[in-house]
Protein backbone atom coordinates (compact mmCIF):
# COMPACT_ATOMS: atom_id res chain seq x y z
CA UNK A 1 0.00 0.00 0.00
CA UNK A 2 1.69 3.10 -1.34
CA UNK A 3 0.66 6.84 -0.88
CA UNK A 4 -1.45 8.41 -3.79
CA UNK A 5 0.58 11.09 -4.86
CA UNK A 6 -1.61 13.40 -7.31
CA UNK A 7 -0.31 14.44 -10.30
CA UNK A 8 -1.55 16.72 -13.68
CA UNK A 9 -1.98 13.05 -15.44
CA UNK A 10 -3.35 11.22 -13.27
CA UNK A 11 -7.51 9.95 -13.58
CA UNK A 12 -8.82 10.31 -10.54
CA UNK A 13 -12.49 8.86 -9.59
CA UNK A 14 -14.13 9.12 -5.95
CA UNK A 15 -13.33 5.99 -3.90
CA UNK A 16 -16.17 3.16 -3.91
CA UNK A 17 -16.81 3.26 -0.39
CA UNK A 18 -17.35 7.26 -0.16
CA UNK A 19 -20.80 8.86 -1.03
CA UNK A 20 -20.76 11.98 -2.70
CA UNK A 21 -24.16 13.13 -2.65
CA UNK A 22 -26.68 16.31 -2.55
CA UNK A 23 -29.02 16.20 0.97
CA UNK A 24 -32.57 17.10 0.25
CA UNK A 25 -32.57 17.84 4.11
CA UNK A 26 -30.03 20.00 4.69
CA UNK A 27 -30.12 21.33 0.65
CA UNK A 28 -26.26 21.06 -0.01
CA UNK A 29 -23.73 18.86 -0.96
CA UNK A 30 -22.22 16.09 1.49
CA UNK A 31 -19.11 13.81 1.29
CA UNK A 32 -19.56 10.90 3.47
CA UNK A 33 -16.72 8.40 4.46
CA UNK A 34 -15.81 5.82 7.15
CA UNK A 35 -17.29 7.51 10.76
CA UNK A 36 -16.51 10.75 8.88
CA UNK A 37 -19.06 13.73 7.71
CA UNK A 38 -17.77 16.57 5.13
CA UNK A 39 -19.34 19.37 4.48
CA UNK A 40 -17.63 20.42 0.89
CA UNK A 41 -17.98 24.02 0.20
CA UNK A 42 -19.28 25.76 -3.10
CA UNK A 43 -15.55 25.25 -4.40
CA UNK A 44 -15.01 21.66 -3.26
CA UNK A 45 -18.23 20.84 -4.75
CA UNK A 46 -17.40 22.42 -8.43
CA UNK A 47 -14.33 20.26 -8.57
CA UNK A 48 -15.37 17.15 -7.17
CA UNK A 49 -18.35 16.77 -9.87
CA UNK A 50 -15.17 16.89 -12.33
CA UNK A 51 -13.79 14.19 -10.70
CA UNK A 52 -15.02 10.95 -12.80
CA UNK A 53 -12.93 8.78 -13.41
CA UNK A 54 -12.22 9.97 -17.12
CA UNK A 55 -10.98 13.55 -17.04
CA UNK A 56 -7.14 13.85 -15.57
CA UNK A 57 -6.41 15.93 -13.32
CA UNK A 58 -4.90 18.51 -15.46
CA UNK A 59 -8.09 18.33 -17.59
CA UNK A 60 -10.31 19.37 -14.56
CA UNK A 61 -8.04 22.02 -13.59
CA UNK A 62 -8.52 23.20 -18.29
CA UNK A 63 -12.12 22.84 -17.08
CA UNK A 64 -12.32 25.76 -14.24
CA UNK A 65 -9.97 27.85 -15.56
CA UNK A 66 -12.62 27.98 -18.51
CA UNK A 67 -14.90 28.49 -16.14
CA UNK A 68 -12.84 31.00 -13.59
CA UNK A 69 -11.50 33.18 -16.22
CA UNK A 70 -10.18 35.74 -13.19
CA UNK A 71 -8.06 33.06 -11.68
CA UNK A 72 -4.46 32.27 -13.39
CA UNK A 73 -4.10 28.78 -14.37
CA UNK A 74 -1.19 27.70 -12.34
CA UNK A 75 -3.40 29.36 -8.95
CA UNK A 76 -6.28 27.20 -9.98
CA UNK A 77 -4.11 23.80 -10.28
CA UNK A 78 -2.21 24.39 -7.04
CA UNK A 79 -5.29 24.97 -4.93
CA UNK A 80 -7.02 21.53 -7.22
CA UNK A 81 -3.96 19.97 -6.10
CA UNK A 82 -3.79 20.60 -2.77
CA UNK A 83 -7.50 19.80 -2.04
CA UNK A 84 -7.22 16.12 -4.32
CA UNK A 85 -4.39 15.35 -2.29
CA UNK A 86 -6.20 16.06 0.90
CA UNK A 87 -9.03 14.14 -0.38
CA UNK A 88 -6.29 11.30 -1.24
CA UNK A 89 -4.80 11.00 2.31
CA UNK A 90 -8.32 10.61 3.68
CA UNK A 91 -8.61 7.48 1.82
CA UNK A 92 -11.66 9.65 -0.49
CA UNK A 93 -10.00 9.21 -4.02
CA UNK A 94 -8.71 6.31 -6.34
CA UNK A 95 -6.59 5.93 -8.62
CA UNK A 96 -7.38 4.60 -12.01
CA UNK A 97 -5.52 1.74 -12.80
CA UNK A 98 -6.28 2.23 -16.62
CA UNK A 99 -4.73 4.79 -17.08
CA UNK B 1 -34.57 32.24 23.61
CA UNK B 2 -35.68 30.07 20.50
CA UNK B 3 -32.86 27.85 19.62
CA UNK B 4 -32.35 26.35 15.86
CA UNK B 5 -32.17 22.61 16.45
CA UNK B 6 -30.74 21.20 13.63
CA UNK B 7 -31.17 17.83 12.18
CA UNK B 8 -29.09 14.79 13.73
CA UNK B 9 -26.22 13.68 11.47
CA UNK B 10 -25.83 10.17 12.77
CA UNK B 11 -27.50 7.15 14.03
CA UNK B 12 -25.70 4.33 16.51
CA UNK B 13 -28.38 1.57 16.46
CA UNK B 14 -27.03 -0.96 19.41
CA UNK B 15 -28.63 -3.54 18.08
CA UNK B 16 -27.93 -5.77 21.23
CA UNK B 17 -25.88 -5.74 24.20
CA UNK B 18 -24.89 -9.48 23.96
CA UNK B 19 -21.35 -10.01 23.29
CA UNK B 20 -18.97 -12.92 23.34
CA UNK B 21 -16.31 -10.45 25.15
CA UNK B 22 -16.10 -9.01 28.45
CA UNK B 23 -13.45 -6.28 27.88
CA UNK B 24 -13.50 -4.68 31.26
CA UNK B 25 -14.02 -0.95 29.82
CA UNK B 26 -17.40 -1.87 28.01
CA UNK B 27 -19.14 1.22 27.32
CA UNK B 28 -22.13 -0.62 27.39
CA UNK B 29 -24.53 0.16 30.74
CA UNK B 30 -24.05 -1.98 33.22
CA UNK B 31 -27.47 -3.56 33.73
CA UNK B 32 -27.48 -4.58 30.31
CA UNK B 33 -30.66 -5.24 28.06
CA UNK B 34 -31.55 -8.79 27.65
CA UNK B 35 -32.29 -10.27 24.22
CA UNK B 36 -35.91 -10.81 24.81
CA UNK B 37 -36.85 -6.94 24.66
CA UNK B 38 -34.50 -6.56 22.00
CA UNK B 39 -36.16 -4.32 19.26
CA UNK B 40 -37.47 -6.40 16.44
CA UNK B 41 -36.84 -6.10 12.71
CA UNK B 42 -40.07 -4.60 11.74
CA UNK B 43 -39.06 -1.45 14.59
CA UNK B 44 -35.63 -1.44 13.30
CA UNK B 45 -37.08 -0.80 9.68
CA UNK B 46 -39.17 1.47 11.33
CA UNK B 47 -36.79 3.63 12.60
CA UNK B 48 -34.03 3.79 10.06
CA UNK B 49 -36.50 5.00 7.87
CA UNK B 50 -37.12 7.74 10.13
CA UNK B 51 -33.72 8.25 10.94
CA UNK B 52 -33.21 9.30 7.09
CA UNK B 53 -36.08 11.22 6.92
CA UNK B 54 -34.98 13.08 9.65
CA UNK B 55 -31.68 14.17 8.26
CA UNK B 56 -29.99 11.25 9.61
CA UNK B 57 -26.83 10.68 6.89
CA UNK B 58 -25.05 8.14 8.92
CA UNK B 59 -25.85 4.92 10.63
CA UNK B 60 -23.38 2.71 12.51
CA UNK B 61 -24.30 -0.90 13.47
CA UNK B 62 -23.40 -1.24 17.24
CA UNK B 63 -24.03 -3.29 19.87
CA UNK B 64 -22.63 -5.19 22.11
CA UNK B 65 -21.75 -7.57 18.78
CA UNK B 66 -24.50 -6.52 16.06
CA UNK B 67 -23.53 -9.85 14.08
CA UNK B 68 -25.58 -11.93 17.15
CA UNK B 69 -28.46 -10.27 15.02
CA UNK B 70 -29.57 -12.89 12.37
CA UNK B 71 -31.24 -9.87 10.40
CA UNK B 72 -28.27 -7.73 9.85
CA UNK B 73 -28.06 -8.11 6.29
CA UNK B 74 -31.84 -7.11 6.09
CA UNK B 75 -31.25 -4.11 8.36
CA UNK B 76 -28.15 -3.07 6.47
CA UNK B 77 -29.92 -3.33 3.25
CA UNK B 78 -32.46 -1.53 4.69
CA UNK B 79 -30.29 1.56 5.91
CA UNK B 80 -28.88 1.35 2.29
CA UNK B 81 -31.94 1.80 0.53
CA UNK B 82 -33.16 4.49 3.04
CA UNK B 83 -29.65 6.23 1.58
CA UNK B 84 -27.80 6.30 4.87
CA UNK B 85 -24.08 5.28 5.12
CA UNK B 86 -23.58 2.24 6.86
CA UNK B 87 -20.58 1.16 9.42
CA UNK B 88 -20.58 -1.86 11.07
CA UNK B 89 -18.54 -1.51 13.97
CA UNK B 90 -17.91 -5.22 15.65
CA UNK B 91 -15.66 -7.51 17.26
CA UNK B 92 -15.09 -9.88 14.58
CA UNK B 93 -15.98 -12.91 16.79
CA UNK B 94 -18.96 -13.76 15.05
CA UNK B 95 -19.55 -14.88 11.24
CA UNK B 96 -16.58 -14.33 8.67
CA UNK B 97 -16.45 -13.59 4.99
CA UNK B 98 -19.63 -15.53 3.75
CA UNK B 99 -21.51 -12.44 6.01
CA UNK B 100 -19.67 -9.94 4.90
CA UNK B 101 -19.92 -10.84 1.35
CA UNK B 102 -23.74 -10.34 1.70
CA UNK B 103 -23.47 -7.09 3.73
CA UNK B 104 -21.36 -5.62 1.32
CA UNK B 105 -23.98 -6.74 -1.43
CA UNK B 106 -26.66 -5.06 1.06
CA UNK B 107 -24.82 -1.95 0.75
CA UNK B 108 -22.60 -1.68 3.89
CA UNK B 109 -19.70 1.11 3.49
CA UNK B 110 -17.52 0.41 6.14
CA UNK B 111 -15.72 -2.18 8.70
CA UNK B 112 -15.27 -1.09 11.77
CA UNK B 113 -13.05 -4.00 14.22
CA UNK B 114 -11.58 -3.99 17.23
CA UNK B 115 -8.45 -5.39 18.62
CA UNK B 116 -7.92 -5.30 22.56
CA UNK B 117 -4.45 -5.42 21.34
CA UNK B 118 -1.96 -6.28 18.60
CA UNK B 119 -0.96 -9.50 20.11
CA UNK B 120 -2.75 -12.84 21.03
CA UNK B 121 -1.81 -12.86 24.84
CA UNK B 122 -2.93 -9.13 25.66
CA UNK B 123 -5.79 -9.30 23.21
CA UNK B 124 -7.58 -12.56 24.87
CA UNK B 125 -6.29 -11.41 28.47
CA UNK B 126 -8.29 -7.78 27.80
CA UNK B 127 -11.11 -9.32 26.11
CA UNK B 128 -11.78 -12.16 28.26
CA UNK B 129 -11.99 -14.89 25.87
CA UNK B 130 -9.51 -17.36 24.50
CA UNK B 131 -8.91 -18.07 20.83
CA UNK B 132 -10.90 -14.28 20.38
CA UNK B 133 -7.13 -13.05 18.34
CA UNK B 134 -7.57 -16.03 16.22
CA UNK B 135 -10.81 -15.15 14.95
CA UNK B 136 -10.00 -11.04 14.87
CA UNK B 137 -7.55 -11.78 12.65
CA UNK B 138 -9.51 -14.12 10.19
CA UNK B 139 -12.25 -11.51 10.32
CA UNK B 140 -9.94 -8.92 8.94
CA UNK B 141 -8.89 -11.25 6.54
CA UNK B 142 -12.32 -11.57 5.37
CA UNK B 143 -12.73 -7.95 5.28
CA UNK B 144 -10.12 -7.53 2.96
CA UNK B 145 -11.34 -10.55 0.65
CA UNK B 146 -14.76 -8.91 0.35
CA UNK B 147 -13.03 -5.38 -0.43
CA UNK B 148 -14.32 -3.72 1.87
CA UNK B 149 -12.62 -0.55 3.58
CA UNK B 150 -11.14 -1.39 7.20
CA UNK B 151 -10.78 0.61 10.64
CA UNK B 152 -8.79 -1.25 13.71
CA UNK B 153 -9.98 0.30 16.83
CA UNK B 154 -7.86 -0.18 19.44
CA UNK B 155 -8.91 0.72 22.90
CA UNK B 156 -5.79 1.87 24.91
CA UNK B 157 -4.90 3.04 28.73
CA UNK B 158 -2.09 2.13 31.27
CA UNK B 159 -1.93 -1.81 30.62
CA UNK B 160 -1.21 -1.98 26.75
CA UNK B 161 -0.95 1.73 26.13
CA UNK B 162 3.29 1.26 26.30
CA UNK B 163 2.70 -1.03 22.45
CA UNK B 164 1.08 1.84 20.76
CA UNK B 165 4.02 1.74 18.22
CA UNK B 166 3.32 -1.75 17.43
CA UNK B 167 -0.30 -1.17 17.05
CA UNK B 168 0.13 1.11 14.20
CA UNK B 169 2.17 -1.40 12.73
CA UNK B 170 -0.24 -3.94 13.18
CA UNK B 171 -2.95 -1.84 11.60
CA UNK B 172 -0.83 -1.14 8.78
CA UNK B 173 -0.11 -5.32 8.61
CA UNK B 174 -3.72 -5.94 8.44
CA UNK B 175 -4.27 -3.47 5.25
CA UNK B 176 -6.37 -1.24 7.71
CA UNK B 177 -6.68 2.49 5.83
CA UNK B 178 -7.81 4.09 9.12
CA UNK B 179 -6.70 3.37 13.04
CA UNK B 180 -8.52 4.90 15.97
CA UNK B 181 -6.66 4.66 18.80
CA UNK B 182 -9.12 5.71 21.62
CA UNK B 183 -8.20 6.21 25.41
CA UNK B 184 -10.79 4.18 27.61
CA UNK B 185 -13.49 7.04 28.85
CA UNK B 186 -14.48 6.43 32.41
CA UNK B 187 -18.13 5.15 32.40
CA UNK B 188 -19.75 1.86 33.28
CA UNK B 189 -17.93 -0.56 33.63
CA UNK B 190 -14.82 1.26 32.61
CA UNK B 191 -15.02 3.63 35.74
CA UNK B 192 -15.52 0.54 38.13
CA UNK B 193 -12.02 -0.30 36.73
CA UNK B 194 -10.31 3.06 36.19
CA UNK B 195 -7.73 2.37 38.89
CA UNK B 196 -6.37 -0.08 36.69
CA UNK B 197 -7.32 1.63 33.45
CA UNK B 198 -6.08 5.30 33.54
CA UNK B 199 -2.84 5.68 32.54
CA UNK B 200 -0.16 8.02 34.10
CA UNK B 201 0.96 11.02 32.37
CA UNK B 202 4.53 9.94 31.00
CA UNK B 203 2.93 6.95 29.98
CA UNK B 204 0.82 9.43 27.80
CA UNK B 205 3.11 12.00 26.56
CA UNK B 206 5.51 9.09 25.29
CA UNK B 207 2.28 7.41 23.27
CA UNK B 208 1.02 10.69 21.95
CA UNK B 209 4.64 11.57 20.72
CA UNK B 210 4.91 7.98 19.12
CA UNK B 211 1.73 8.70 17.14
CA UNK B 212 2.34 12.04 15.90
CA UNK B 213 5.40 10.33 14.25
CA UNK B 214 3.62 7.46 12.76
CA UNK B 215 0.83 10.00 11.54
CA UNK B 216 3.51 12.26 9.75
CA UNK B 217 5.30 9.01 8.70
CA UNK B 218 2.15 6.88 7.14
CA UNK B 219 0.31 9.97 5.73
CA UNK B 220 -2.12 9.01 2.81
CA UNK B 221 -1.23 5.39 3.97
CA UNK B 222 -2.87 5.07 6.92
CA UNK B 223 -5.03 7.70 8.82
CA UNK B 224 -4.78 7.62 12.50
CA UNK B 225 -7.70 9.14 14.81
CA UNK B 226 -6.14 9.79 18.05
CA UNK B 227 -8.79 10.39 21.36
CA UNK B 228 -6.84 11.23 24.28
CA UNK B 229 -8.40 10.88 27.51
CA UNK B 230 -9.64 13.74 28.90
CA UNK B 231 -8.72 13.00 32.39
CA UNK B 232 -4.88 14.54 31.62
CA UNK B 233 -6.17 17.25 29.76
CA UNK B 234 -7.20 21.04 31.13
CA UNK B 235 -10.74 21.50 29.18
CA UNK B 236 -13.32 18.50 28.76
CA UNK B 237 -14.52 17.30 25.55
CA UNK B 238 -16.96 18.51 23.67
CA UNK B 239 -19.12 15.43 24.75
CA UNK B 240 -20.88 14.00 21.27
CA UNK B 241 -20.39 17.74 19.91
CA UNK B 242 -22.81 19.10 22.61
CA UNK B 243 -26.16 17.48 23.59
CA UNK B 244 -28.71 16.48 21.20
CA UNK B 245 -26.90 18.41 18.99
CA UNK B 246 -25.80 15.94 16.05
CA UNK B 247 -26.41 12.15 17.52
CA UNK B 248 -29.20 10.06 18.27
CA UNK B 249 -28.50 6.93 19.82
CA UNK B 250 -31.08 4.24 19.97
CA UNK B 251 -30.58 1.02 22.78
CA UNK B 252 -31.63 -2.70 22.10
CA UNK B 253 -34.68 -2.17 23.44
CA UNK B 254 -35.73 1.11 21.66
CA UNK B 255 -34.65 3.67 24.37
CA UNK B 256 -33.52 6.78 22.48
CA UNK B 257 -30.90 9.12 24.06
CA UNK B 258 -28.12 11.80 23.30
CA UNK B 259 -25.54 9.60 24.13
CA UNK B 260 -25.03 5.81 24.52
CA UNK B 261 -24.11 6.35 28.64
CA UNK B 262 -27.08 8.96 29.07
CA UNK B 263 -29.67 6.69 30.47
CA UNK B 264 -27.61 7.24 33.97
CA UNK B 265 -28.22 10.12 34.37
CA UNK B 266 -31.19 10.37 37.08
CA UNK B 267 -35.10 12.18 36.37
CA UNK B 268 -34.68 11.96 33.11
CA UNK B 269 -37.55 9.83 31.08
CA UNK B 270 -35.79 8.98 27.60
CA UNK B 271 -38.63 8.55 25.17
CA UNK B 272 -38.94 4.86 23.42
CA UNK B 273 -38.89 4.65 19.85
CA UNK B 274 -42.01 2.18 20.46
CA UNK B 275 -44.21 4.65 21.73
CA UNK B 276 -42.77 8.11 19.73
CA UNK B 277 -41.07 9.26 16.30
CA UNK B 278 -37.90 9.77 16.25
CA UNK B 279 -38.50 13.59 14.70
CA UNK B 280 -41.01 13.87 18.25
CA UNK B 281 -37.95 12.44 20.20
CA UNK B 282 -35.74 15.13 18.66
CA UNK B 283 -36.78 18.11 18.60
CA UNK B 284 -39.75 17.73 21.49
CA UNK B 285 -38.82 15.29 24.00
CA UNK B 286 -37.74 17.01 27.65
CA UNK B 287 -34.90 14.29 27.96
CA UNK B 288 -33.32 15.46 24.09
CA UNK B 289 -34.09 19.33 25.53
CA UNK B 290 -32.89 19.11 28.62
CA UNK B 291 -28.95 19.99 28.41
CA UNK B 292 -29.66 21.37 24.22
CA UNK B 293 -27.75 24.59 23.69
CA UNK B 294 -25.87 26.45 26.61
CA UNK B 295 -29.39 27.89 28.71
CA UNK B 296 -28.70 25.24 31.20
CA UNK B 297 -25.36 25.98 32.00
CA UNK B 298 -24.12 27.54 35.80
CA UNK B 299 -20.87 28.93 36.18
CA UNK B 300 -18.44 28.38 35.65
CA UNK B 301 -19.78 27.52 32.18
CA UNK B 302 -22.52 30.49 31.60
CA UNK B 303 -19.89 33.18 30.83
CA UNK B 304 -17.13 30.92 29.84
CA UNK B 305 -15.62 31.80 26.37
CA UNK B 306 -15.56 28.12 25.33
CA UNK B 307 -19.25 27.23 26.15
CA UNK B 308 -19.87 26.57 22.66
CA UNK B 309 -16.95 25.07 22.28
CA UNK B 310 -17.08 22.25 24.64
CA UNK B 311 -20.59 22.79 25.61
CA UNK B 312 -19.93 22.07 29.32
CA UNK B 313 -18.42 18.61 28.80
CA UNK B 314 -19.81 15.63 29.33
CA UNK B 315 -23.15 15.16 31.24
CA UNK B 316 -22.66 12.00 32.11
CA UNK B 317 -19.18 12.47 33.78
CA UNK B 318 -20.57 15.56 35.74
CA UNK B 319 -23.10 12.99 37.43
CA UNK B 320 -20.49 10.32 37.77
CA UNK B 321 -17.82 12.75 39.39
CA UNK B 322 -19.52 15.65 40.51
CA UNK B 323 -22.79 14.25 41.96
CA UNK B 324 -24.69 16.53 39.74
CA UNK B 325 -25.28 16.22 35.69
CA UNK B 326 -25.94 19.77 35.41
CA UNK B 327 -22.79 20.83 36.97
CA UNK B 328 -19.52 21.93 34.77
CA UNK B 329 -17.68 18.18 33.63
CA UNK B 330 -15.04 18.20 36.56
CA UNK B 331 -12.33 17.09 34.17
CA UNK B 332 -12.39 21.20 33.38
CA UNK B 333 -9.44 22.92 35.25
CA UNK B 334 -11.95 25.53 36.61
CA UNK B 335 -14.45 22.98 37.66
CA UNK B 336 -14.97 23.48 41.71
CA UNK B 337 -15.19 19.73 41.71
CA UNK B 338 -11.53 19.10 39.75
CA UNK B 339 -10.39 17.88 42.48
CA UNK B 340 -12.23 14.31 42.16
CA UNK B 341 -9.64 13.88 38.80
CA UNK B 342 -6.63 15.22 40.33
CA UNK B 343 -7.72 12.28 43.14
CA UNK B 344 -8.20 9.45 40.26
CA UNK B 345 -4.75 10.78 38.57
CA UNK B 346 -3.02 10.24 41.66
CA UNK B 347 -4.20 6.73 41.83
CA UNK B 348 -2.78 5.82 38.46
CA UNK B 349 0.68 6.17 40.11
CA UNK B 350 0.13 2.94 42.16
CA UNK B 351 0.00 -0.64 41.00
CA UNK B 352 -2.71 -1.30 38.92
CA UNK B 353 -5.74 -3.78 41.08
CA UNK B 354 -6.87 -6.80 38.89
CA UNK B 355 -9.46 -6.21 36.28
CA UNK B 356 -13.41 -6.70 37.25
CA UNK B 357 -14.84 -8.52 33.91
CA UNK B 358 -18.21 -7.96 32.41
CA UNK B 359 -20.49 -9.80 32.85
CA UNK B 360 -24.22 -11.48 31.62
Amino acid sequence: MARLMVSASDVLKIAPHIVFRFDDTRQRWVMMAPERLMLPDEQAVEILKLVDGKANVGEIVDALAARYTGAPRELIAKDVTAMLQDLADKGCLAGDPAH
Amino acid sequence: MIQRIDPPLALLAELSHRCPLRCPYCSNPVELERASSELSEAEWRRVLGEAARLGVLQVHFSGGEPMVRRDLEALIGAASEAGLYGNLITSGTLGGERELAAFARAGLKHVQLSFQDHDREGNDRIAGLAGAHARKLAFAAAVRAVGLPLTLNMVVHRQNLDGVSSMIDFAVEQGARRLEIAHVQYYAWALANRAALLPTRDQLDAATEIVEAARARLRGILAIDYVVPDYHGVRPKSCMNGWARRFINISPSGRALPCHAAEIIPGLDFPSVRTASLEEIWYRSAAFNRFRGTDWMAEPCRTCERREIDWGGCRCQALLLAGDAARTDPVCALSPDHFVVEAALAEAKRAPPAFVYRRF
